[in-house]
């Protein structure tokens, strides 16, 4: 048994038949040739040909892994009649009288060149498609022919790097990975692997030798085991079928209604700590997000984010998730979570210390930009705000004042904005014993059980002593949580709940029984709630 | 000649995509069609110029239309980027 680590680009677990794919070195030599007319010609007919393989290629593409993985193909259409790419070749075998395929591979590394030089990542990547593209007409030019994949089990396919030409020729029902020496998270391997559903690893050394070898790969921890020993197997063996059990999951429940058998729906949302989350929301089909938290925009900068700042990430958040409803948190900082440049002073308490709103509040120009930023993006899609750490009614007045102020500066500045419903956390006490008169100032309640079970609880979640009394489950938050549902509806707001008890697939019916209207988890809870929701009678 | 300007959505800038989508588009005009990028420009029928201005999320671009029917392809060049870019 020998483990070989790279870097994961696609989650998952395979095990296959190593397959390495080795490219044909083409080496193009420089000759000298005389009928200048007749290379023209010879070199028209093979951008020709490499159209019709490219037109081909999407076709194939289209049907198995759809428009956005087969319009790379259109792509190296256009790059190979660009003008300037064509001009280059061209002249090169008039002016030096030299043949077509050493024109192309200078031509090749030319243009290559100028992307690598990029200070782009992904434009750098895309250096590998204009050597694709060039490595296809030197190919049709000297009739060579390229390696297929045609196995008749499981494949895990091997190379130092693959082009998007490679991926879409290969026998697709039998690859269950890819693995190759080079590439990076933006290169045609794993967006193709993304695409096919597949685990993939990328920048892994490996030896020749272990071509033809039994393999697993380990998507989520970057690792390829070759030959692995019985105990590991089986233990990959047992991970391999629970990765597919999600995965049917995923196929029988995405696109299905959140709805128990009594035909009641509950909103079903995903809780987001940054953009990069987006994707796993999309893929495990929430309705929406109930909980954008905001602070990583502050967390990852050394100034203060700007309102043009914030604005970009929420604009994109909201056109990305088109017109479903995203619900942002604004700042909950403090306690446990510090940030250097707003100086705050050291805490005894810091839990029930100066955080959150209570920060909003006092430093209201940190507040109103936040505020300006989401307004402005709420006219990009389905925004919706909520205040963290809410005790009063007075508060609650106070923030909707400060709103109010906002919308009328941005309406006299001339800036749009959209209908944005406003709610707030329910996660003191306090809040839970007012929740029926802040009901009448909010459209909905969002309801953070690890904040209201240590305050309710006087227990302090950071101290891990305390662990074992330290009880979710207690009669005393579930009655503030039943008080909580029962308040909002009679002040007209609906209530979720976006802290991890929403995940607690033993809590789910009690949940429903009480009324809940939403439920906010982290995206890779979405479905197996939504299918004990479905069964819920 | 008719200019207009946009500033780039896509989380990923002006990548192979939509900047195949936008010479695709150009290439329909009779009309010059340029890009602009601060300092840079670009013939924006050719997609190697397109890519090479190496346009980022949040960048503003400028597209220079002109010819004889610059007016009413400019302004569809400017539905096609509000649409898809």
């Amino acid at each position: 048994m020998k483990t070989y680590v790279g870097k994961p680009v696609y989650h998952g677990i395979a095990i296959g038949q190593i397959r390495i794919l080795k490219k044909e070195k083409q080496n193009v030599h420089r000759s000298h040739i005389d009928d200048v007319e007749q290379e023209l010609a010879r070199m028209e007919n093979a951008v020709e040909e490499a159209k019709e393989q490219l037109k081909g290629l999407y076709d194939k593409a289209l049907l198995e892994v759809g428009e956005s993985g087969a319009a790379i193909f259109e792509v190296h259409q256009m790059m190979l009649e660009d003008q300037d790419y064509q001009e280059s070749i061209q002249n090169m075998i008039k002016t030096q009288q030299i043949n077509a395929e050493y024109a192309v591979a200078v031509t090749a590394d030319n243009f290559a060149n100028m992307f690598a030089m990029m200070d782009d990542d992904y434009m750098k990547e895309r250096a590998a498609d204009v050597r694709d593209i060039s490595e296809r007409l030197i190919s049709i030019l000297t009739s060579a022919q390229s390696e297929e994949v045609n196995a008749d089990e499981p494949t895990i396919v091997v190379a130092d790097d693959l082009s998007p030409s490679e991926t879409v020729q290969m026998d697709k029902s039998k690859v269950n990975s890819f693995v190759t020496r080079y590439g990076s998270a933006n290169s045609h391997t794993a967006i193709l692997a993304r695409t096919m559903n597949v685990p993939a690893i990328i920048g892994l050394e490996y030896d020749e030798e272990i071509d033809g070898k039994r393999a697993i790969v380990d998507g989520f921890k970057g690792e390829l085991i070759v030959e692995p020993d019985e105990a590991v197997l089986a233990e990959y063996e047992e991970k391999a079928a629970q990765e597919a059990a999600k995965k049917q999951l995923l196929l029988e429940l995405k696109g299905k209604e959140t709805v128990t058998l009594g035909g009641r729906q509950i909103r079903l949302y995903a809780n987001i700590g940054g953009i990069s989350d987006l994707q796993s929301v999309m893929q495990n089909d929430a309705a929406g997000i109930g909980l954008f938290r905001s602070e990583f925009l502050y967390l990852e900068k050394d100034h203060y984010p700007t309102e043009e700042e914030q604005f970009q990430v929420y604009r994109s958040v909201a056109e990305t998730m088109a017109g479903k409803k995203v619900i942002i948190r604004t700042l909950d900082i403090g306690a446990d979570k510090q940030i250097d440049y707003f100086n705050l002073d050291k805490e005894e308490n810091p839990a029930m210390g100066y955080r959150a709103i209570r920060i909003c509040l006092k430093q209201i120009d940190i507040f109103k930009t936040q505020l300006r930023a989401l307004y402005r993006a709420s006219a990009y899609g389905n925004i919706g705000i909520m205040f963290p750490m809410i005790i009063s009614l007075k508060e609650v007045k106070q923030i909707k004042e400060i709103v109010e102020e906002v919308k009328a500066e941005l309406t006299e500045q001339g800036a749009s904005y959209g209908e944005v419903e406003l709610g707030i956390m329910i996660e003191t006490p306090a809040a839970v014993m007012v929740s029926e008169d802040l009901a009448k100032e909010v459209d909905f309640f969002s309801i953070g059980t690890n904040d209201l079970t240590q305050y309710t609880l006087a227990i302090d979640r950071q101290n891990a002593k305390l662990d074992d009394i330290y009880d979710s489950h207690h009669p005393a938050v579930l009655k503030m949580i039943q008080m909580t549902i029962e308040n909002g509806h009679k002040g007209g707001a609906w209530v979720g709940i976006c802290g991890e008890l929403g995940a607690d697939l033993t809590l789910t019916d009690t949940f429903v029984e009480m009324g809940i209207d939403e439920l906010s988890v982290s995206p890779s809870c979405v479905l197996p709630i939504r299918k004990k929701i479905r069964e819920h009678s | 000649m008719v200019k207009f300007s946009f500033v780039v959505k896509d989380e990923m800038g002006l990548h192979a995509r939509p900047a195949g989508q936008l010479v695709k588009e150009a290439g329909k005009c009779t009309s010059k069609v340029t890009i602009k990028k601060g300092e840079k420009s670009g013939d924006a029928k050719r997609i190697f110029n397109v890519m090479g201005l190496s346009v980022k999320h949040g960048d503003e671009v400028e597209i220079m239309v002109e010819g004889e029917k610059e007016e009413e392809e400019a302004a569809a060049l400017e539905a096609f980027v509000a649409e898809n870019i």
